[in-house]
């Protein structure tokens, strides 16, 4: 573990201008720090702002306010041109293996394409290069020559990730690159991506719906709801001792493949709101089961728990316990 | 064939017995075929289960195993050239007349699909239409089957919404599905499903594209619906964690065939087939898969990928990717065994730990 962290957001904001004036707030003053080699997980529900955080942070959408201070460097305040040079140090890995590959490119050309800006001359060593980069991914060189359709959908991530990794880049955007594959083969992509941390000391925001897939393949945790954070901390921690009432509802939503566990509660009722009109005060709310009057006006403050953790939630660590969050029962 | 009689008549055409007491569904070597230039996709073949009266069971297998064409093939609707070209699907209505409904026509289907099954389809967006208020298409499949009243059907729509606990369903009842989240839209296509109060109910996927939030939500609504109205239901799905919440019995497909079904306890407990144990395996798990330093332990992966069903390995079609596998495995096709009373596996092994 590095004293700086490589990467550093602060303030980031997203909003997106509808037509008739309306305003889409997908990301709120998001505050996220973000140590070279670690993997960080971002978790919340469908439109709490995963994907626009993650775009945002490689510039593929242009954030409303904020800063990344990335290695030292302010990203968000590079000219389009700096940008480019940029670019390549901030890869991303996309949901869908069948549709981010382009059909008529073989996967020599593919990779050939991200090694262009790397400035490797064509030849001999990009033909080694991308053998190599197959060979690291678990495919085999003779495999540059096909076409995406000739492989199977894990594959297909395989060569995303090699296509990601082909500019050596310093930090990988996986925006869900496990979700679209059968558990079998989930299992080989989250074995690739641990084994590729351990040998080039990868940094990664990885993002995803689905708790089990982060809490096994990420070192820190991040849950997001309606474009805020709730709370982060080390996976471990989070599991163990979830403080925010969101990062509860969200654990014991998660289904346990273990049939001696009886369901008495649903964790969460109700729907994520429009974050066209987010509430007032926590954007929690109006699902949160704790809430009080202070909560619809004042915007809870992030508090720093040391050890890597904060929440932010106007009633945790005021003494006393909320009412338990009963929601099973063993058989 | 008079299978076109109303289903009230128990003389009319495709009525069989032996079917066992108490089971509602009782489906043996299924097959599903479609043809096309390139030879024969079959995608179903030889799918074998039951389904006791009043209990759910969960078909799992991955993308491409065959769940869907299983359901779609048990309501006759799959689409030409596509056919049912094997096996037989015996079903118990609710008079308790018995039917193969691998060779029921189409007119026979009609006293079928809605009143005795009804399916909630994959896509719910290809099932609703986007420029009809929900309340009418709900109204509508219960219009189809029985003569009512406007006033007393919206009064019965309303009725179905609240069953499926959409808020404020006096409002929601003239909303358009695009003005509803994806939660409630599901709850919608449920309570069309509950229209006409089938007693067996197919839900194919019904939780997969929502949050885990709100499949909770959707969970524990089909429990509670399914112990209420005694209905039987089949519940498909490729995810386990949902399999041990929902299911009283659990069947695992692989590649168009079923490899093992079992009670849910027992398949969790006690699973029996390579490849149930490798699925159970390769989903993560914190407090096996993560030691005390915190340090990953590689999940055990099940290495290839399922093959494509144009070109399955003669024997056993999970040889290819099976730790277990001997030569034998590769002659013929294993058929399904009795290992308990109510656990069955298609494997050649008896001799695994
Ligand atoms: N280009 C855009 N224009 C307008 N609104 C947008 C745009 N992109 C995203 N949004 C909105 O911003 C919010 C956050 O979206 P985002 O895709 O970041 O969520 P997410 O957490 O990645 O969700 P999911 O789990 O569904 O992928 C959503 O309400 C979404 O509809
Ligand atoms: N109309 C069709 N024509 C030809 N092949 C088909 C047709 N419908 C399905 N198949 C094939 O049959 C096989 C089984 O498909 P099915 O949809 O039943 O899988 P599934 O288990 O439901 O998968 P998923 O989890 O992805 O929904 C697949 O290989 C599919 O490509
Ligand atoms: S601040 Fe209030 S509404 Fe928000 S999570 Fe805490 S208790 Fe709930
Ligand atoms: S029959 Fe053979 S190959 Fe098939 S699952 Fe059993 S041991 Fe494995
Ligand atoms: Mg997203
Ligand atoms: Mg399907």
């Amino acid at each position: 573990m590095s004293d700086a962290p490589l990467l550093r957001i602060e303030g980031l904001t997203k909003h997106f201008h509808l037509p008739g004036g309306r305003v889409v707030h997908a990301v709120e003053d998001v505050n996220l720090a973000i140590d070279r080699g670690h993997i960080v997980g971002l978790v919340g529900e469908s439109g709490s702002g995963k994907t626009t955080v993650g775009r945002t942070l490689l510039r593929l959408t242009e954030p409303t306010a904020g800063r990344m201070i990335f290695d030292g460097t302010d990203v968000f305040a590079l000219s389009a041109r700096d940008m480019r040079v940029w670019r390549r140090r901030l890869q991303i890995i996309f949901q869908d293996p069948y549709s981010s590959l382009d059909p008529r490119l073989t996967i020599a050309a593919i990779i050939d394409e991200a090694l262009d800006t790397r400035g490797l001359p064509k030849g001999r060593a990009r033909r080694d290069r991308i053998a190599e980069l197959l060979e690291l991914v678990g495919l085999a060189a003779d495999h540059a020559t096909r076409y995406p359709h000739q492989f199977s959908g894990g594959q297909r991530q395989r060569i995303g990730i090699a296509r990601a990794l082909a500019v050596e880049p310093d930090f990988i955007v996986a925006d869900e690159p496990v979700s679209a594959l059968d558990v079998s083969v989930q299992a080989q992509v989250l074995n690739l991506l641990e084994d590729l941390r351990r040998r080039l000391n990868l940094t990664m925001l990885f993002i995803s719906h689905d708790l089990s897939v982060v809490e096994y393949a990420c070192d820190e945790i991040v849950v997001m709801y309606l474009g805020r954070i709730m709370e982060k901390g080390p996976s471990r921690a989070l599991r163990a001792d979830p403080l925010h009432p969101y990062t509860k509802a969200l654990l014991a939503s998660a289904p346990q493949p273990d049939p001696t566990r009886v369901r008495t509660h649903v964790p969460l009722a109700g729907d994520i709101p429009s974050p066209i009109s987010p509430p007032s005060g926590c954007v929690f709310r109006t699902r949160c089961p704790i809430a009080i009057a202070a909560c619809a006006t004042r915007i809870p403050p992030t508090r720093d728990l040391g050890g890597g953790r904060s929440v932010a939630c106007l009633r945790v660590g005021e003494g006393a316990d909320h009412p338990p969050f009963e929601m099973e029962a063993h058989a | 064939m008079s299978a076109a009689a109303p289903a009230t008549m128990p003389t009319s055409g495709g009525e069989i017995d032996g079917l066992a007491e108490g089971v509602v569904l009782a489906v043996t070597d299924l097959e599903t075929h479609f043809p096309s230039r390139r030879g024969v996709a079959k995608a179903v073949d030889g799918v074998t289960f039951t389904l006791p009266r009043g209990r759910t069971v969960a078909v799992v297998g991955e993308s491409g195993s065959g769940k869907s064409v299983t359901s779609l093939s048990i309501m006759g609707l799959i689409a030409p050239p596509g056919h049912v070209a094997g096996g037989r699907i015996l079903h118990r209505d609710r008079k308790g007349v018995v039917r193969d409904l691998a060779k029921l026509s189409n007119a026979g289907f009609r006293h079928i699909r809605g009143p005795e099954i009804a399916m909630i389809f994959q896509e719910p967006m290809t099932s609703l239409n986007p420029l009809m208020r929900v309340g009418d298409q709900i109204g509508e499949m219960i219009a189809l089957h029985e003569r009512i009243s406007r006033r007393a059907l919206r009064a019965r729509v309303i009725e179905l919404l609240q069953l499926v606990e959409i808020p404020e369903p006096e409002t929601r009842i003239d909303a358009y599905p695009h003005q509803m989240s994806g939660g409630m839209r599901q709850r919608v296509m449920i309570a069309m499903a509950l229209a006409c109060r089938p007693n067996l109910l197919i839900a194919d996927e019904p939780t997969t594209a929502l949050d885990v939030t709100i499949q909770a939500q959707i969970l524990a609504l089909l429990r509670r619906l399914q112990a209420d109205l005694g209905m039987s239901v089949l519940f498909i799905t490729h995810n386990l964690g949902v399999v041990a919440e929902i299911a009283h019995e659990v069947v695992v497909m692989y590649a168009g065939r079923v490899v093992e079904q079992a009670p849910v306890g027992d398949l969790f407990a006690r699973p029996s087939h390579p490849y149930t144990r490798a699925l159970l395996a390769s989903t993560p798990n914190i407090a096996r898969d993560i030691d005390a330093e915190g340090r990953r332990r590689p999940l055990a992966a099940i290495p290839g990928a399922v093959p494509p069903i144009t070109a399955l390995p003669p024997g056993c079609a999970f040889a290819p990717r099976c730790a277990h596998v001997l030569d034998a495995c590769r002659e013929g096709r294993p058929g399904l065994v009795a290992i308990a009373p109510d656990h069955v596996t298609r494997c050649i092994r008896r001799d695994l730990p």
